[in-house]
C-alpha cells in the first residue's frame, strides 16, 4: 500500500486495467505525452503505446461517438474529457446513442464505455472549468454516474466502472484532484456501483453529499460534534443509480437530513433526493429536509467562486436549523 | 468509359515580407497600409501586444492574474486582421487574442481583469461590436456565421471576422459554420491562426490534409494560407476578403501560418512536447524582428526610435496594470445581475441570501 493522490489512484486503476484488458484503449485530448491537463494519464503512453493511449483530434462529440462504435465492436475505449464543460458537445453521442444503444438494439449491440471528466469548482479555473452539471446526465436513461470523494474510492470505483458492461460517466472532483492523500491498496479491489458508503454514523441527522462536497460535509459533522450533535454522513459515489435504500434507512433512523451539492439548486440531485425521502420516509421525518447548494447561476470566475460554492459554515447552519426545527 | 477529372483545385501562400524583413515590390506595392506612419503604427501595435502579454506572465507568476493564454508569436496575425476591419465590423474571437481585443478598443484593464478572475472584464463597450471570448474551442465559429447572416438580413454593409486556432478545426461547429457560410454565401472572414499546436497535439493530429486552407473547398469557397508572421501579407488577405464579404461575393477562409511561442497558458509546460530545437527556429521567424528589420532598413527605424516605442509601451502597460489593481473590489453579488433580464423570484431569494452572508461575513 502507498499513499496516493485522487490523480495518482486513477492513473494505478487505469494502468491496472490496461494490463489486465489488452482491449482497453485511452481516447482523448492531450492524454499522451503530456499525460492529460491533470496528468492522470501521465506515464501510460509510455507503457502501452499510443495505439492504445490515443491523443485524438479536438473534438469531443467526434471522440465519445468514435468510442461507441469501438465500444460496441468489442473494445473498452476509456474516453477523458479535459473538463466537464466540454462533455457538452457530446452530449448528443452520449445521451441519444450510448446510453440508448442497449434499449435501442433489444440487447443485441451495448455500450461498454466510460467517459472520465473532471468537475467541479474550486480550482480557480476559467469559464466553463467549473462545472457541477451531473443533473443533467444522472437525468439521462441509460447512462451511470459515479462520483469518488477519495483516492482510495476513487480506484475502486473506477475499476468497477471499467468493467461495467453499459455506459459509464465517471466524474473526478478537480479540487481533490491533489488535495488528499491516503493509503490506496496496491492490489485489485472493485466497490460495487449504486452502493452509497456510510462514512460517519449518527443518530440526529443525516447530511447526504458526494465528490469534493463531502470534505465540507465531514468537517461540519465533526463542528456539529462539538456542540454535540451527532450527524450521519453519507457519500453518495454512485448518483446513477442512486441508491435510495442506504438514504431512507438512515433518515428513518435520524429523521433529519440535509443534502449538499454545489451544482445549482434547482432540479439539481438534491430535489430527487428529497423528493424520494418525501416519498418514502415522510413518517419518519421530524423537520423540512434542506438543501444547502450553489446558486441557480453559472458559477462565478475566480475572484467570487468562493461565494459560490457552498461551505462548512452554511452547511451547519442548515443542520442546526434541521435539528432545532 | 475513362475517368474524367471534374474539379482542379489549388491553394495559395502568400509571403510579402520574409524572415529577414525583406519586401517583394510587386506584392508590396498592392499593401493597402503602407506609408510610413503606418507601417510604423503596425510595428508599435505589435510591440504593445508583446508587452501586455510579457506583462500578463509576470503577473501570473505573481499571483496578480489566474490562468493566462499568453499569444505571442501571433501579433503579425492580430495586428494585420484587425487594420484592415472597420468599426462597424464583427469581430467573434477565440480566447488567444487579446491582441485583438486590444487594438479593437477594449481597454487593456479590462483583459487583465477577465484573466485575473473579475467579470467585469468582461464586458464589452457599448460601441465595440466584439463577442466576448469563447473558452470552448470553435464553438463561437457558428454564431460568428449567425452575426454574418443577421448583417446581410439587414442589408448592412457590415462584415464578420471570426478567429480560431488550428484545433478547432477539428470541432463540429469549425464544419457547420463554414458549411452555412458557404450555402448562403455569407460575409464573413474565418481567420484561422495555425500556430501548430493544440496543447499537446500537433497539427500532424488535427488533420492529414496538407492545409487547413483547402478545408474552404470542400464548403465552396476560397481558402488561402497567408505566412501569418507576415503583417503584410496577413493585413492584404483580409482585406481582400473583408471587401468581398461586403460586396456580396461571400466568406473566405484565411489560414495564417504561425507558431505560439510560448506555453499554452500559464497551467502548461510545452517542454514535455515539443523539441527546443522547433521553438528556436520559430523565433528567427519572430513576426516582430523582421518588422523591425524592415523599418530599419526602408525609414532608418533607430535604436533609439526603438527605446521610445518600447518606452511608451511599457508606459501604457503599467497604467493599464495600475488601473486594474485600483479598481473597487469584485461585488458578489453580482453573480445574480446579468442572468435574465429580470431576475427570477429564486434568484432574487438567493440573491438575499448571500447578500446575508456577507453581511453577517463583515460584522
Ligand atoms: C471544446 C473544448 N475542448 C477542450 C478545451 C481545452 N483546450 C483549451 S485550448 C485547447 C487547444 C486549442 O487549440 P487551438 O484551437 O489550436 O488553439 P490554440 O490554443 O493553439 O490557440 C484545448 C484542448 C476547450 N477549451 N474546449
Amino acid at each position: 500500500m502507498s499513499k496516493l493522490n485522487l490523480v495518482q489512484a486513477i492513473n494505478q486503476a487505469l494502468r491496472h486495467e490496461m494490463e489486465r484488458n489488452p482491449n482497453m484503449v485511452l481516447l482523448g485530448e492531450d492524454i499522451g505525452r503530456d499525460g492529460g491537463v491533470f496528468r492522470v494519464t501521465e506515464g501510460l503512453v509510455d507503457q502501452f503505446g499510443d495505439r492504445r493511449v490515443v491523443d485524438t483530434p479536438l473534438s469531443e462529440s467526434g471522440i465519445v461517438g468514435v468510442a461507441i462504435g469501438m465500444a460496441a465492436y468489442g473494445l473498452t475505449p476509456v474516453v477523458e474529457i479535459q473538463f466537464m464543460g466540454f462533455l457538452y458537445a457530446a452530449m448528443e453521442q452520449l445521451i441519444s446513442h450510448a446510453a440508448r444503444l442497449r434499449t435501442r438494439t433489444r440487447g443485441r449491440y451495448t455500450c461498454p464505455l466510460v467517459v472520465r471528466t473532471p468537475y467541479g469548482g474550486g480550482i480557480h479555473a476559467p469559464e466553463h472549468h467549473s462545472e457541477s452539471t451531473e443533473a443533467y446526465f444522472v437525468h439521462t436513461p441509460g447512462l451511470k454516474v459515479v462520483v469518488p470523494s477519495t483516492p482510495a474510492e476513487a480506484k475502486g470505483l473506477l475499476l468497477s466502472s471499467l468493467r461495467d458492461p453499459d455506459p459509464v460517466l465517471f466524474l473526478e472532483p478537480a479540487k481533490i484532484y491533489r488535495a488528499i492523500k491516503e493509503e490506496v491498496p496496491e492490489e485489485e479491489y472493485l466497490i460495487p456501483l449504486g452502493e452509497a458508503r456510510l462514512v460517519a454514523e449518527g443518530k440526529d441527522v443525516t447530511l447526504i453529499a458526494w465528490g469534493a462536497m463531502l470534505h465540507p460535509t465531514l468537517k461540519a459533522a465533526d463542528r456539529m460534534a462539538e456542540k454535540g450533535i451527532e450527524a450521519e454522513v453519507i457519500d453518495l459515489r454512485t448518483l446513477s443509480p442512486l441508491d435510495s435504500a442506504t438514504i431512507i434507512r438512515s433518515v428513518e433512523k435520524t429523521g433529519r437530513a440535509v443534502i449538499i451539492h454545489e451544482a445549482p439548486q434547482t432540479c439539481g440531485l438534491g430535489a430527487e433526493i428529497a423528493a424520494r425521502l418525501c416519498e418514502e420516509a415522510l413518517l419518519s421525518l421530524e423537520a423540512p429536509i434542506a438543501r444547502v447548494t450553489g446558486f441557480d447561476t453559472p458559477i462565478p470566475l475566480p475572484k467570487t467562486e468562493k461565494y459560490y460554492l457552498p461551505d462548512v459554515d452554511q452547511i451547519v447552519e442548515a443542520a442546526e436549523q434541521v435539528v432545532g426545527f | 468509359m475513362p475517368k474524367k477529372v471534374l474539379h482542379q483545385f489549388k491553394v495559395e501562400f502568400l509571403q510579402i515580407l520574409d524572415e529577414a524583413g525583406r519586401v517583394d515590390r510587386d506584392l508590396w506595392s498592392g499593401v493597402d497600409k503602407k506609408d510610413e506612419k503606418e507601417v510604423k503604427g503596425f510595428y508599435e501595435a505589435m510591440l504593445l501586444i508583446r508587452t501586455f502579454d510579457e506583462k500578463a506572465l509576470n503577473l501570473q507568476r505573481e499571483g496578480r492574474l489566474g490562468t493566462y493564454a499568453s499569444v505571442q508569436g501571433q501579433e503579425a496575425t492580430q495586428v494585420g486582421a484587425v487594420a484592415a476591419l472597420r468599426p462597424s465590423d464583427w469581430v467573434f474571437p477565440a480566447f488567444r487574442e487579446p491582441g485583438v481585443s486590444l487594438l479593437r478598443g477594449l481597454p487593456m484593464r479590462m483583459i487583465y481583469q477577465y484573466w485575473s478572475g473579475d467579470e467585469r472584464g468582461s464586458a464589452i463597450p457599448e460601441e465595440q461590436h466584439d463577442f466576448p471570448i469563447a473558452i470552448p474551442v470553435g464553438t463561437h465559429i457558428p454564431q460568428a456565421v449567425g452575426a454574418a447572416w443577421a448583417a446581410q438580413f439587414k442589408n448592412d454593409p457590415v462584415a464578420v471576422v471570426t478567429f480560431f486556432g488550428d484545433g478547432a478545426t477539428s470541432k463540429g461547429d469549425f464544419h457547420e459554420g463554414l458549411n452555412f457560410a458557404g450555402v448562403f454565401r455569407l460575409p464573413i472572414v474565418f481567420i484561422c491562426q495555425n500556430n501548430h499546436w493544440a496543447i499537446s497535439v500537433p497539427l500532424s493530429r488535427q488533420t492529414a490534409s496538407a492545409t487547413l486552407a483547402q478545408k474552404a473547398i470542400a464548403y465552396g469557397f476560397e481558402g488561402i494560407q497567408v505566412d501569418g508572421n507576415d503583417v503584410f501579407a496577413v493585413h492584404t488577405a483580409v482585406k481582400q476578403a473583408l471587401d468581398k464579404a461586403r460586396s456580396g461575393g461571400g466568406p473566405t477562409f484565411i489560414e495564417c501560418f504561425t507558431y505560439r511561442l510560448s506555453d499554452h497558458t500559464t497551467a502548461d509546460d510545452a517542454s514535455r512536447y515539443r523539441s527546443p530545437q522547433e521553438v528556436t527556429a520559430w523565433r528567427k521567424k519572430d513576426p516582430l524582428i523582421r518588422l523591425r528589420a524592415f523599418i530599419a532598413q526602408e525609414y532608418g527605424w533607430s535604436e533609439s526610435d526603438e527605446q521610445a516605442a518600447r518606452r511608451q509601451a511599457q508606459e501604457r502597460v503599467a497604467a493599464a496594470v495600475h488601473e486594474f489593481e485600483s479598481v473597487s473590489p469584485l461585488n458578489p453579488e453580482g453573480m445574480f445581475d446579468f442572468l435574465f433580464a429580470h431576475p427570477t423570484p429564486d434568484l432574487l431569494r438567493q440573491k438575499e441570501r448571500l447578500l446575508k452572508k456577507l453581511k453577517k461575513e463583515k460584522e
